[in-house]
């Protein structure tokens, strides 16, 4: 039952630091950061603690079970990011 | 107290890269930090407020992070002043240990089109500004009279766009969208969109994220366009294949993009994303009449990289509006070193390179955002951005490389004698009172969008 980050990610990546799993990628420390269209939750990894939601500027992170019908083609998109084989 | 403990730092500009910067210099543990964040408008928050979409509130949320910033202690805003006409560089450099400059880009890239002149072809800036109620864009007029409108480049602004034109008047009343906007586009007669990409699917430089956006909208339908049969721009790789990061992405988004190609909707209005096509010229002769397009093949070049390359082959688009959506660009400022052939201020990790060339610095002078890096990435980049600046200004304070502030001599204050400065409590008035017009239409927020009146509240 991961997070799932969406549209509105700003990137600002204030998520990345209160992640403790350290689950959200790429952040501003890896190579692909620059040139990300946005950052992604690894649903395999994600415990559910919701640290990222509070401190997202523009609540574009929502648990599973609470994702809209318009958000939710992004579940697949934050697993895409990580492989789907997983 | 040391003078190493103390530092002050004026800001230029007032949006994300600015926000940011001033943030991290006032979080600074163990350092008493003063920042003097200077805007030429009378309104804060740079494009969050007058770039980011209407529609898009969630992002223009980040206001909520940068007004806490601004209530830290330290912070003084200088609204209504203009740096290199009320103040310049040098009396900045009087009053601050350092200037920080994150003023963005004052200016839009133009494909130099012949017919850019005629009436209804217009930078996409001046529409983006037109509708975010920017005060220098509030007096442009867009003909919205025929039933097209032609959006060259195919960015997330382009989608912005595209978005904001085909949306009805009831959704527009949700947003904060300037009041002469909303009253013009209840109004158009626009029905279809067409937005243009000289290349193919796998180069779409919108993103993932807004493309589904783009699809959830109701009463608008989106289709794809311009795909030759053999297009293999989706990198040749199905998605699904356990792709990793960005190509899994890209795959997914080529993906997303054929599965809406060719297809027809029964919404009154729609998207058309139309690819591998080039304009040529704007055609028209006291008016827009419509855009000649050239359709494209991609050849790969040497280094295997697709290009568009014209086939010779081409096309009107019958259309009243055209809006080159092909980037922004930097300006010179007065008393900055600037690289003309990539319009940015030159600079090593945020500090300014000295205009006299080699690796001079320029002593205390720093800058973060689109005018350091150009105007890509989202708004959170310039988070990243600012931080690098901000340990460059803090390293330098700490070697003592930086001048301390001329206490002795005149004061901020002095030489902004001649400005009508507007500070935060005068914003706080202009922002209480657009909130307050909002709650009583029922909308999020209605912009005051003309000086008079914004000086007027501020100064009641």
């Amino acid at each position: 039952m991961p997070h799932v980050i969406t549209q509105n990610c700003c990137n600002d990546a204030a998520c990345v630091s209160a992640c403790p799993v350290d689950c959200i990628h790429p952040g501003p420390g890896e190579a692909d950061y620059a040139h990300t269209e946005m950052l992604y939750i690894d649903p395999v990894t994600c415990i559910d603690c919701g640290a990222c939601v509070d401190v997202c500027p523009v609540d574009a992170i929502a648990p599973d079970f609470a994702l809209t019908p318009a958000m939710r083609p992004f579940e697949e998109l934050n697993r895409l990011w990580f492989g789907s084989a997983r | 107290m040391s003078p190493l403990d103390r530092l002050t730092v004026a800001v230029v500009g007032s949006g994300p890269a600015a926000c940011y910067a001033a943030e991290e210099l006032l979080s600074t543990r163990g350092l008493d930090v003063q920042v003097n964040m200077f805007e030429r408008l009378l309104a804060p928050w740079g494009l969050a407020r007058y770039g980011v979409a209407p529609d898009h509130l969630a992002t223009r949320e980040v206001i909520s992070t940068f007004q806490r910033t601004a209530a830290r202690p330290g912070f003084r805003l200088h609204l209504n002043v203009e740096v290199g006409t009320d103040i310049t560089h040098s009396q900045l450099m009087d009053q601050h240990h350092a200037v920080l400059y994150a003023h963005g880009c004052a200016a839009s890239r133009s494909l130099d089109l012949p017919g850019e002149q005629i009436p209804g072809s217009h930078p996409v800036r001046d529409f983006v500004g037109w509708y975010n109620g920017h005060p220098d864009h509030v007096d442009h007029s867009f003909d919205l009279s025929h039933e097209r409108a032609v959006v060259i480049g195919n960015g997330n602004v382009a989608l912005d766009v595209a978005r904001i034109l085909t949306s009805r008047r009831d959704r527009l009343w949700s947003t904060d969208i300037a009041a002469h906007a909303l009253d013009v586009l209840a109004g158009s007669n626009v029905r279809e969109v067409i937005v243009l990409g000289r290349r193919g699917l796998a180069d779409a430089a919108f993103t993932t994220a807004e493309l589904i956006g783009l699809q959830n909208l109701r009463d608008v339908d989106i289709s794809v366009e311009g795909l030759s049969g053999d297009d293999d721009s989706g990198e040749g790789q199905e998605y699904g294949q356990g792709l990793r990061g960005a190509p899994a992405i890209n795959a997914h988004k080529a993906s997303l993009l054929r599965q809406l190609s060719g297809r027809d909707g029964t919404a009154p209005r729609r998207i058309v994303l139309r690819f591998l096509t080039s304009p040529a010229a704007i055609l028209g002769d006291h008016r827009v009449a419509g855009l000649r397009v050239v359709r494209n093949e991609l050849r790969r070049d040497s280094s295997g990289r697709a290009v568009a390359e014209s086939t010779g082959e081409t096309d009107v688009i019958d259309a009243g509006l055209v809006l080159q959506s092909v980037g922004y660009r930097g300006v010179q400022l007065a008393g900055l070193p600037f690289d003309d052939q990539k319009a940015v201020v030159p600079n090593d990790a945020g500090r300014v390179l000295s205009a006299s060339g080699g690796q001079a610095f320029e002593p205390g002078t720093y800058v973060a955002g689109w005018i350091k890096r150009g105007p890509s990435g989202v708004m959170g980049t310039n988070k990243a951005c600012a931080r690098q600046t901000v340990a460059a200004v803090l390293a330098d304070h700490a070697a003592g490389a930086l001048q301390a502030p001329d206490v002795g001599g005149s004061s901020l204050a002095d030489a902004l004698s001649g400005s009508d400065v507007v500070d935060s409590s005068g914003w706080g008035k202009i922002d209480a009172r657009e909130l307050s017009l909002g709650r009583e239409q029922g909308r999020p927020r209605v912009k005051l969008v003309e000086r008079a009146e914004m000086l007027r509240t501020a100064r009641s």
